[in-house]
């Protein structure tokens, strides 16, 4: 082994290993035992774990699974934001790997080599403490870039704190923006998501999901009626009884949807 | 739709009477009574009549067909119809005459018509009889160009369908993880790579030259799903459970080869794979009355959404059953709680009853 750079700083460089599959997680511990300036001070069976882990114990660096139960590895770099460098390790996923090829810090294909390995290690580790994240795109745009192409999302991942909520899409009432996050509105719950009503709004299926005010984005089965409301506006009623202003060009989108509908 | 009614074919047909009309005119001027002028204006009408009475001809024809009506009901009908036909056809000669006569240069015609009305008679039949002969030559020329079209078609889908067939064997997923176990397994426990690898080439093994064509005994699928989940089982360890309950008189029975295959790897990947906690499949099959009936059960996640339960899986194997046996075969899945289930019911076919 060559002595790497980081082998001058007297701190290790701390590793997380995310794998759903106890095989898989082997393998790498095994490749990481070589790399003594590395280690691993976290190891995590799912997505869930993983986003508690990363609030824990911080980790500089992240070998991170596609294909988990719950939380795939793009629902966790969306949660864990842009803090920490991911090293995606997969088997086989073609928009997975589009998405690396545009955003990468680097992926692993299964079965993993040792070269192959050490090769991307050295390259997280130039990364690691400068600027890492300049070229690192925020996650939930990692995540759009993995979407099959003309599919919607089907859910959404929400973290307050280290708890992880998942709400499938037609749970979703409305959302609200709200500087830079939005406020997602469940069942009379409100999740606080960092990202903006437009993102969210491209990736939701047009035909369910409306935008009728510049800050408002509706469940279309949710809207019970629409009331005049002063001088060229207009409330959206929903079911459950919230009140949305509604914009004119928002009500003409509206308009347009039910009458297609209809 | 009468195939001489396009617009290449008519023309054809039309041509094909001009002919005929001055052969028919030409033998009632020379036979002695009507004169020239007297056997065209008369014939020439009669002709164009005949013309359509003689497209009817296809529906006796198309009703009959030359290789499955016995010949005697084949004479009878045609000849009934030409003789009926050829009478309903002097009729109207005799009326056409009757009203050209009113004309002075043709005042004559129907005295000089009947002498000849045999004449005419045994024209319309044999004039009929050769449009039904015609009918059938085209009534063939069709069913052959539609035979030689279904053959082609069918080559096509047998090749897709073996295309297919290959790429769903290898699944891409299945294959790089079982490699990255044996990775895995070659330091902690290099016996059980070796039993992982020789699995895995006999899954393989199995797999090669099962086009979508070939029917397997059950018990050979079983065999082929018995390495499946080994494979599966060293992967996911203990979250993975099996349980089979199988008929022991279903095993001999045919099904077409990897049917159930793709719906335990759904089972798996769809249903296992997205459990932290893993979770059972469950495997039955039964046979009564002549049908055979497997029932796949897994444990799911209830709020993972549901294309990641089903996916092409399911809409090949349907595909399958309704193109192997249309309309006697059912494919039903349903879920209760967290558990997603799959019905399979097909006709119960062994190789003495196939061949």
């Amino acid at each position: 082994m060559t002595n790497p750079p980081g082998e001058k700083l007297s701190k290790k460089i701390s590793v997380m290993i995310v794998d759903d599959e106890e095989l898989a997680r082997h393998v790498l511990r095994q490749l990481l035992a070589k790399r003594p300036e590395m280690e691993i001070v976290a190891e995590c069976a799912n997505g869930l774990e993983a986003v508690k882990a990363v609030t824990e114990k911080k980790p500089d660096l992240i070998f991170l699974d596609v294909q988990m139960p719950k939380l795939t590895g793009f629902d966790v770099l969306e949660l864990i934001g842009r803090d920490v460098p991911v090293i995606f390790v997969t088997a086989y996923d073609q928009y997975a790997m589009r998405a690396f090829d545009v955003h990468a810090v680097d992926y692993l294909l299964k079965p993993v080599g040792r070269d192959r390995f050490d090769a991307a290690l050295d390259r997280a580790k130039s990364r690691i403490g400068a600027h890492i994240n300049e070229r690192m795109p925020r996650g939930e745009e990692l995540a759009a870039a993995a979407r099959p192409p003309q599919q919607f999302l089907e859910r959404l991942v929400v973290k307050d704190g280290t708890k992880v909520t998942l709400i499938p899409i037609a749970k979703l009432d409305f959302a609200e923006a709200q500087d830079d996050y939005v406020a997602l509105s469940t069942a009379g719950k409100k999740h606080l998501k960092q990202q903006t009503i437009a993102s969210l709004e491209a990736s939701l299926d047009p035909d369910s999901f409306v935008r009728i005010h510049r800050s408002y984005l509706v469940n279309l089965e949710r809207v019970a009626r629409i009331e005049p409301y002063g001088k060229d506006s207009r409330l959206a009623i929903l079911q459950d009884g919230s009140r949305l202003p509604v914009s004119r060009a928002g009500y003409a989108r509206l308009k347009a949807l039910l009458d297609q509908r209809a | 739709m009468h195939p001489l009614l396009t617009r290449g074919r008519f023309g054809l047909y039309l041509l094909a009477w001009i002919p005929l009309a001055a052969i028919l005119v030409y033998l009632m001027a020379t036979a002695g009574h009507l004169s020239w002028q007297e056997s065209a204006v008369l014939i020439l009408p009669l002709s164009a009549i005949y013309v359509l009475v003689c497209l009817a001809a296809w529906y006796p024809a198309k009703s009959a067909p030359l290789e499955t009506t016995p010949l005697s009901r084949l004479a009878l009908t045609h000849l009934l119809a030409a003789a009926i036909l050829s009478l309903a056809w002097i009729q109207i000669a005799k009326a056409l005459a009757y009203g050209f006569s009113r004309f002075s240069a043709l005042v004559q015609l129907p005295e000089h018509l009947a002498p000849h009305i045999p004449i005419l008679f045994g024209a319309g039949f044999l004039l009929y009889l050769l449009a039904v002969a015609y009918h059938y030559v085209v009534l063939s020329l069709e069913a052959s160009r539609e035979a030689e079209g279904r053959v082609m078609k069918s080559g096509l889908l047998a090749r897709d369908a073996e295309l297919r067939a290959l790429k769903a064997q290898v699944n891409p997923h299945f294959l790089f993880n079982s490699l990255n176990s044996i990775s895995a397994l070659t330091s902690i426990d290099p016996e059980k790579a070796r039993d992982m690898c020789i699995l895995l080439a006999e899954f393989l093994r199995m797999t090669l030259g099962l086009g979508e064509k070939t029917s397997i005994p059950l018990q050979e699928e079983l065999s082929l799903l018995e390495r499946f989940m080994a494979i599966e089982k060293v992967r996911f360890g203990a979250r993975l459970q099996a349980e089979e309950d199988i008929q022991e008189d279903c095993k001999p029975l045919l099904i077409p080869a990897l049917l159930l295959q793709p719906l335990i790897e759904n089972a798996v990947g769809h249903g296992i794979a997205n459990l932290p906690e893993g979770g059972v499949v469950r495997l039955a099959a039964h046979c009564r009355d002549g049908l055979l009936t497997i029932t796949i059960r897994n444990t799911f996640d209830p709020e993972s959404t549901p294309a990641r339960r089903s996916g092409m899986g399911l809409v090949n194997v349907r595909r399958r059953l309704e193109e192997r046996y249309p309309g006697q075969a059912t494919l039903q899945t349903r879920t209760d709680g967290n558990e997603f289930r799959v019905d399979l019911s097909l006709p119960a076919e062994t190789k003495e009853a196939k061949s």
